[in-house]
C-alpha cells in the first residue's frame, strides 16, 4: 500500500497510531535526501512525487473524535514541550548519544500530528537553548545538521497538512545554511493556517526579555515611543512570539522527571499549567500526552486573581 | 511555682499543664534541631521562595469565615521561617500579594490589607521574628499601587531592619513577574538613553573634559551619578549586587553577536535601512546585567527552589526572570496545613537534584 503519513481519523488511546511510520520509510525520502538542496527544488519535488491532490486532502478537525475523556472545548489552544531526556535514553540503550536524538526526532513527530488530530493550534519546542552552545562541539554539530536534515525532509509535509514553522532563538549562532532554511521555511509556511509548530532553536527566556528590551530601547531612541510609554502590551509586540495569535503556552510539558523551566519562554509562562512527565523524550508519546491534557482540563485556572 | 510560658502564637497558658508543654515543647524543639543538623550534612538551599496558595481553601474546607483561612496561613507562615531561619537559609522570598489580586472583592481585598498591615506593625516589636532571627525585610513590588497606611508602615519596616543582616525576607506585594520587567526594562532603557545622550554630549561639545569639568552647569562626576538607578522605589534601600547566580559565560552566550542579531531581526520586520543599521552601531547595547540591576529583586541571589502549596502547578507570574532554573516543587498540602514535613522533604529533593545539577554544570 503506498505509504502517506496521513493523520488517522481513528485516534489510538494508546500506543503508536499503525498507520504512521517513521519518515525514513516514506517513498519520498530519497527525494528529499539531498543535503544542502535549495528549499524550493525540495518543495517542488515532495509536491509533484506526492501528488498536489493530497496537498488539498484536509481533514476538519470537527469530524475527528478525541480519545474519551478529552473535552474538545477545553484543548489548550497553545502546548509547549521541554524535550528532555534523549541524551539520557540513548545511554540507558547503549547507543550513541546522537540515536537518542533521532529518537527525539521521531517522538517530536508523533506529537506535531497528535496535535493536529486533536486540535491543538501551537505547539512551541525547545529544540536548543541558549546554554546548549557549551555542549561538546561534536555533539552541537550533530544536531545542527539533524535540525538541517529534518526541516528539508518534513518540508513536504508542512505543505501538505497546511502547517505553518515559526522558528525563535538567536538564529546569528547557527550554521548559514541553516539560518536560510529556517528563515525560507518560515517565509515560505507563514500563510498555512492549520497548525503552527515553533520551534525554539539557541533561545532562552532571558534573552527573549532581553533582546525585545533592545528593540524598545532603539525605538524609543528613534523618538518612536518614551520609554515611560514601555508596558505589558510592547513588550509582547517585541517577544519573539509574536510571531503567533496564542503566544502564551497554556500548557508546559516537560519530560524526563525535572522540575524545572530551565530558561524558556519566561514571560510567557506567567499563567501556564505546568505538567512533569516522567519518561523521557524518546518514549513520550500519545499515553503520556494523553495523560498531561487529562491532567490539564481539571485544573481550575485563576489567571493570578 | 508555675510561670506563664508563651507558645508559638503568643497565648500563654498559666496551668499546670503549661510545665508539661514546656517539656514537650523542648523535646520538640531538640528533635527538630537534631533533624536540621543531619540535614545539614548535605547542601542547604540558600534561597526558598514560596507562593502562599490554598488559604481560601483552608477556610472553606475547615468551616472557616474567609479571613480565617489567611490569620491561619500568617500562622503557618511565622512557624516555616524560623524553621527556614534555624536551617540556615538566608533568604526565604513569599509572595503576599499579586497585583491581579486587586480584582478580588474590594472586601477581601481591604481584610488582606488590613492583616498586612497588623503584621507589619508586629514586625516591629521586640520580640518579634525579624530580632530574633535578625532578618532584615524588603517589600518587592509596585508598592505605589498600596493604599497609603499599608506603604507608610512597609517602609518603616524596611527602614528599621536595613541593619540586619544574617538572613533576609522579602515579601512581595502589589507584585507581579510581569510589571517587575516591564519596570527593568524601562530603567534599563532610559539609563542606555542617558548614557547614549552624554556620550554624544561629550563627542560634539567637550573633546577634553576631565573630571570635575562642568557640563552644562553639572560637574561631570555628578552626571554619572545622576544615572543611578533611583527608581528602585520599592525597596527604599541601598540596592545590593545584584546576584543571579547564574554563571556570567552563560549570560553571555546570546549577547555577543547583538549587531547581527538585531540586523536578523530588523531584515525579518523590514526594518532595514542605512539609518537603521548605523543607529544600532552607535547606541549602546542593553545586555542582560543591565536589566537585571533594574530588578526588584536585585537585592537576592535567584531561589534555588520554588515552592508552591495546594499542589497547583503554575508559576502564577512570580520570579518568572528569577527562577529559570529554578527547582520546582508542589507539595499537595494547602498553605495553612504546611509545616515541618513538607520543608524537610523540600530540602531532601533539593539535595537529590542538586548533585544531578552539578554534574550536569560540570559537562557543560
Amino acid at each position: 500500500m503506498p505509504f502517506s503519513l496521513h493523520f488517522s481519523p481513528t485516534p489510538l488511546i494508546t500506543g503508536p497510531s499503525p498507520l504512521s511510520k517513521p519518515f525514513f520509510l516514506l517513498p519520498y525520502y530519497h527525494t528529499l535526501h539531498a543535503p544542502k538542496s535549495p528549499l524550493c527544488s525540495s518543495m517542488e519535488h515532495a509536491l509533484t512525487h506526492q501528488g498536489k491532490q493530497e496537498a488539498f486532502d484536509r481533514r476538519p478537525e470537527d469530524s475527528q473524535t478525541l480519545p474519551l475523556g478529552l473535552r474538545r472545548d477545553a484543548m489548550p489552544s497553545h502546548v509547549a514541550v521541554i524535550m528532555d531526556g534523549n541524551r539520557r535514553w540513548a545511554r540507558l540503550r547503549d547507543l550513541p548519544v546522537r540515536s537518542g536524538y533521532e529518537a527525539g526526532v521521531e517522538s517530536l513527530r508523533k506529537i506535531v500530528e497528535i496535535c493536529c488530530k486533536w486540535g491543538i493550534k501551537v505547539l512551541s519546542v525547545f529544540a536548543f537553548s541558549s546554554d546548549n552552545w557549551f555542549r561538546p562541539k561534536v555533539e552541537v554539530e550533530f544536531l545542527m545538521s539533524l535540525f538541517e536534515r529534518g526541516m528539508q525532509e518534513d518540508t513536504g509535509i508542512f505543505f501538505r497538512e497546511n502547517i505553518r514553522i515559526s522558528v525563535i532563538g538567536d538564529l546569528t549562532k547557527l550554521p548559514k545554511a541553516l539560518q536560510e532554511l529556517m528563515v525560507n521555511l518560515e517565509e515560505a509556511t507563514k500563510n498555512n493556517t492549520r497548525f503552527q509548530l515553533i520551534v525554539a532553536v539557541s533561545y532562552s527566556g532571558h534573552y527573549d526579555v532581553v533582546q525585545a528590551c533592545q528593540r524598545l530601547a532603539l525605538k524609543a531612541k528613534c523618538g518612536l515611543i518614551e520609554p515611560s510609554d514601555i508596558n505589558v502590551s510592547l513588550m509582547e509586540q517585541e517577544l519573539e512570539t509574536n510571531c503567533t495569535e496564542f503566544p502564551h503556552p497554556d500548557l508546559l510539558i516537560r519530560t524526563s522527571g525535572e522540575f524545572r523551566i530551565s530558561n524558556f519562554m519566561l514571560w510567557q509562562l506567567a499563567y501556564t499549567e505546568l505538567f512533569f512527565a516522567q519518561s523521557l523524550w524518546p518514549d513520550f508519546g500519545e499515553a503520556e500526552f494523553l495523560k498531561a491534557l487529562l491532567a490539564f482540563q481539571q485544573r481550575q485556572r485563576r489567571y493570578g486573581v | 511555682m508555675v510561670t506563664s510560658v508563651p507558645n508559638k502564637v503568643g497565648n500563654y497558658s498559666s496551668t499546670g499543664n503549661g510545665v508539661h508543654k514546656l517539656f514537650f515543647d523542648d523535646i520538640t524543639n531538640f528533635l527538630r534541631r537534631c533533624l536540621f543538623r543531619v540535614l545539614s550534612v548535605g547542601p542547604i538551599p540558600t534561597h526558598l521562595a514560596f507562593i502562599m496558595d490554598g488559604n481560601r481553601r483552608y477556610a472553606k474546607k475547615q468551616n472557616l469565615k474567609e479571613g480565617e483561612g489567611h490569620k491561619a496561613g500568617y500562622l503557618a507562615l511565622m512557624s516555616l521561617l524560623r524553621y527556614c531561619y534555624e536551617l540556615g537559609i538566608k533568604y526565604v522570598t513569599i509572595y503576599a500579594f499579586s497585583i491581579e489580586n486587586f480584582k478580588r472583592r474590594p472586601d477581601e481585598v481591604q481584610s488582606l490589607m488590613d492583616l498586612m498591615l497588623e503584621k507589619m506593625e508586629a514586625l516591629l516589636m521586640e520580640e518579634s521574628i525579624v530580632n530574633q532571627y535578625g532578618i532584615r525585610v524588603c517589600f518587592i513590588g509596585n508598592l505605589r499601587l498600596l493604599s497609603e497606611p499599608v506603604r507608610v508602615a512597609a517602609e518603616k519596616v524596611m527602614k528599621v531592619t536595613s541593619n540586619n543582616s544574617k538572613a533576609m525576607l522579602l515579601v512581595c506585594v502589589a507584585y507581579t513577574a510581569s510589571n517587575e520587567i516591564v519596570h527593568a526594562v524601562e530603567g534599563s532603557c532610559k539609563e542606555k538613553e542617558k548614557e547614549f545622550r552624554l556620550c554624544n554630549l561629550n563627542n560634539n561639545v567637550m573633546d577634553d573634559v576631565k573630571e570635575g569639568e562642568k557640563v552644562n552647569g553639572m560637574v561631570v562626576h555628578d552626571i554619572q551619578d545622576f544615572y543611578e538607578d533611583t527608581s528602585v522605589e520599592s525597596q527604599g534601600l541601598k540596592q545590593g549586587k545584584g546576584c543571579n547566580g547564574t554563571p556570567y559565560h552563560a549570560c553571555e552566550s546570546f549577547e555577543s553577536n547583538w549587531d547581527q542579531v538585531l540586523t536578523s531581526k530588523a531584515s525579518k520586520s523590514g526594518e532595514v535601512s542605512e539609518g537603521f543599521r548605523n543607529l544600532r552601531q552607535e547606541f549602546p547595547v542593553i545586555k542582560l546585567v543591565d536589566i537585571e540591576k533594574h530588578m526588584y529583586m536585585a537585592v537576592a541571589p535567584d531561589p534555588d527552589m520554588l515552592i508552591r502549596s495546594s499542589g497547583e502547578s503554575r508559576l502564577s507570574n512570580f520570579l518568572l526572570w528569577q527562577t529559570s532554573n529554578c527547582q520546582l516543587y508542589s507539595p499537595a498540602a494547602l498553605w495553612p496545613e504546611i509545616g515541618l514535613s513538607q520543608l524537610v522533604w523540600a530540602i531532601l529533593k533539593f539535595q537529590q537534584s542538586h548533585s544531578y545539577l552539578e554534574k550536569k554544570m560540570k559537562q557543560l
